[in-house]
């Protein structure tokens, strides 16, 4: 019973550390690839969650949709809505420097979180969207659906990993990091750095409503104070910057190693004394605070750090 | 019309202040350090709480008590810079950015560890407000914070123009490089700068806090105003900052105004993202903001 008690944990760990993997891998493509810093993945995330679970779920007079649509395609709507979102923001603020870019994606979260709260036509507003469906979920019931659906998140990740790998190392990538590294020279090559950016954020931007679309699906449920957004938003950078900026591996590995920090520290946590449980998440946080600035500071690289694939002279 | 002024203006102008208050340090830590500065709405909270804490034990009106929150601010944020951003003053000031969003974060949590994670208020009970010449409604707070941003806006213009060192601030904020090969200390620049944004942060904390209660997310939901306050204003003036705030206030408040209809012109649950868009607007079509400010 303990062993299959903790198989079970370790199952929920893996699950929730693959839907961050996701949001790793897509902050990768933005900061990693194009150096373009975002603060609103909280944001794009929760579009994502939002899109799928009302393109999935069956019909409700509480809030637009329950298209009743199969999941596949809830998680496709996830990327092209939180794609499109993306773009509109892109649109209008790739142009920005780094710490412009920076200060507005930080508001772009908020409006999108108020947009959540306040149109409850569209999201019911804070009672949020129940129902939403697994995949198989009539199939299995239970435990084994956990199983199932952590093949289901790794399936994705696997799926965003490859995506990455070749666009790092397509010709479409070293552009992209020739931007990052020194704008100038790249535009003086010819390179239209503004589409690039652009892209490179929409890309982003898609991939983080695919994670945010594969926890609603966990969920089942959605609602605005379901996350606190900030902490998600910080944890991805943390995980990105442990595991190496700019490398895919590092990406995957990074949220995998903060993750399983993360939980474990809950285990300790919540053995604690009721008064001290509560307070416990924020020593927490602030250890996940301290952790960053030493990442930082010593760390810089990450522990994949990463390496520029060789140059093929064929 | 007088509905106008005593339930839009005047609180357009006492949150303007707040916002002009805390932008002025971000407009300067931008024009001195270079870097956008994400923790200084929870610098603003922690000077908050600190005034708070001393209410609790000297029961005395909590504007009396600012020294403490000062205080408390300049230790943290002379200790934040001390530990966690100068070892980073080499790289891209980004890597800055990434380290103060998570200063943001221990703020936070130091906040919600040592004072809980509720609502708190500093004076309880209702109190009226002042009534002039029979048509203005105006509360004793917000005249307090509305005269005394104006004592400290005057205060810091005479400083930054007659004073050696406020001259040096802003001759390091406009050509760092002229700055110290003419031999000026550009640390001791960097640490009154942190001393002037945290008293100045904290003071726009309490004045938040006692408008509408303290709580730990008080100062990063003022941020994104903040900034594009300091943007308005142009980065690294820091009396543009003050402007910047004073009209961003007004605009978020005039805009739920009834102009055009019997609605409110922007829902006042958007009222927030007026800011964003000035600022966004802003970077857009005029980077220096509106006093000349730096380009990054």
């Amino acid at each position: 019973m303990e062993m299959t008690g903790l198989l079970f944990y370790l199952v929920s760990v893996l699950i929730a550390g693959g839907i961050y993997a996701v949001l790793c891998l897509a902050l990768n493509v933005q900061w990693g690839m194009g150096g373009l810093f975002n603060a609103g993945i909280a944001g794009f995330f929760a579009v994502g969650a939002y899109a799928s679970a009302i393109v999935t779920t069956a019909v409700s007079s509480k809030h637009l949709g329950g298209f009743g649509l199969p999941i596949p395609v809830g998680l496709l709507a996830a990327m092209i809505v939180a794609g499109v979102t993306g773009w509109v923001v892109a649109k209008i603020c790739v142009r920005l420097k780094s710490d412009y870019l920076a200060m507005a994606s930080v508001g772009i979260a908020e409006i999108l979180r108020l947009v959540i709260v306040n149109e409850s036509w569209l999201t019911n507003g804070s009672l949020g969207i129940a129902g939403v469906p697994r995949p198989f979920g009539d199939l299995v019931h239970g435990r084994e659906a956990d199983l199932l659906y952590l093949a289901v998140v790794w399936f994705c990740v696997l799926s965003v990993y490859i995506l990455c790998q070749r666009l790092y190392l397509s010709p479409w990538g070293r552009t992209l990091r020739a931007i990052r590294d020194n704008e100038d020279s790249a535009r003086a090559a010819g390179k239209d750095v503004d589409w690039f950016r652009l892209q490179t954020f929409v890309i982003g931007c898609a991939i983080m409503g695919l994670a945010g679309g594969l926890s609603a699906h966990y969920f089942k449920f959605l609602s605005p104070s379901a996350t606190e957004p900030l902490l998600v938003t910080f944890l991805v950078w943390v995980m990105l910057m442990a595991g190496g900026s700019g490398n895919n591996r590092g990406a995957i590995v990074g949220a995998l190693v903060i993750w399983f920090i993360w939980s474990a520290t809950e285990i300790f946590t919540s053995r604690l004394p009721p008064e001290w449980v509560t307070r416990s998440s924020y020593i927490r946080m602030l250890l996940v605070g301290l952790l960053l600035q030493f990442v930082l500071q010593k760390f810089r690289s990450g522990l994949l750090p990463e390496k520029s694939p060789k140059i093929r002279s064929d | 019309m007088i509905d106008f002024i005593n339930l839009y203006l005047v609180p357009g102008l006492t949150i303007g202040s707040v916002y002009a208050l805390g932008a002025v340090g971000i407009s300067m830590i931008f024009g001195i350090l270079r870097f956008a500065h994400f923790a200084h709405g929870d610098l603003m909270t922690i000077g908050g709480y600190g005034v708070l804490t001393a209410v609790w034990f000297i029961p005395v009106h909590p504007l009396l008590l600012l020294p403490f929150g000062i205080a408390l601010a300049i230790v943290s944020a002379l200790a934040v810079d001390q530990f966690f951003y100068k070892p980073l003053r080499k790289l891209p000031t980004i890597y800055t950015v990434i380290a103060s969003f998570g200063v943001a974060l221990i703020f936070r949590s130091l906040a919600q560890l040592f004072w809980s994670s509720g609502n708190q208020v500093f004076i309880s009970g209702v109190r009226m407000p002042v009534v002039l010449f029979d048509t203005f409604r105006i509360s004793e707070l917000h005249m307090q914070v509305i005269i005394l941003t104006l004592i400290i806006a005057i205060a810091l213009h005479f400083f930054l123009t007659r004073s050696k060192l406020g001259r040096a601030m802003r001759a390091v904020s406009d050509e760092p490089e002229l700055a110290a090969v003419a031999g000026l200390d550009t640390e001791r620049v960097i640490r009154w700068t942190w001393v002037i944004g945290a008293s100045m942060a904290a003071t726009a904390g309490v004045f938040a806090g006692m408008d509408t209660s303290m709580h730990p997310n008080l100062g990063w939901n003022l941020l994104l105003a903040m900034f594009a306050a300091a943007v308005l204003g142009g980065i690294g003036k820091p009396m543009g900052a003050i402007a910047g705030g004073l009209i961003i206030g007004i605009a978020e408040e005039t805009a739920t105004f009834t102009w055009l209809s019997d609605e409110p012109l922007i829902s006042p649950s958007y009222k927030s993202a007026v800011a964003f868009f000035i600022m966004v607007a802003l970077l857009l079509f005029r980077p220096q903001g509106l006093f000349k400010g730096r380009l990054l």
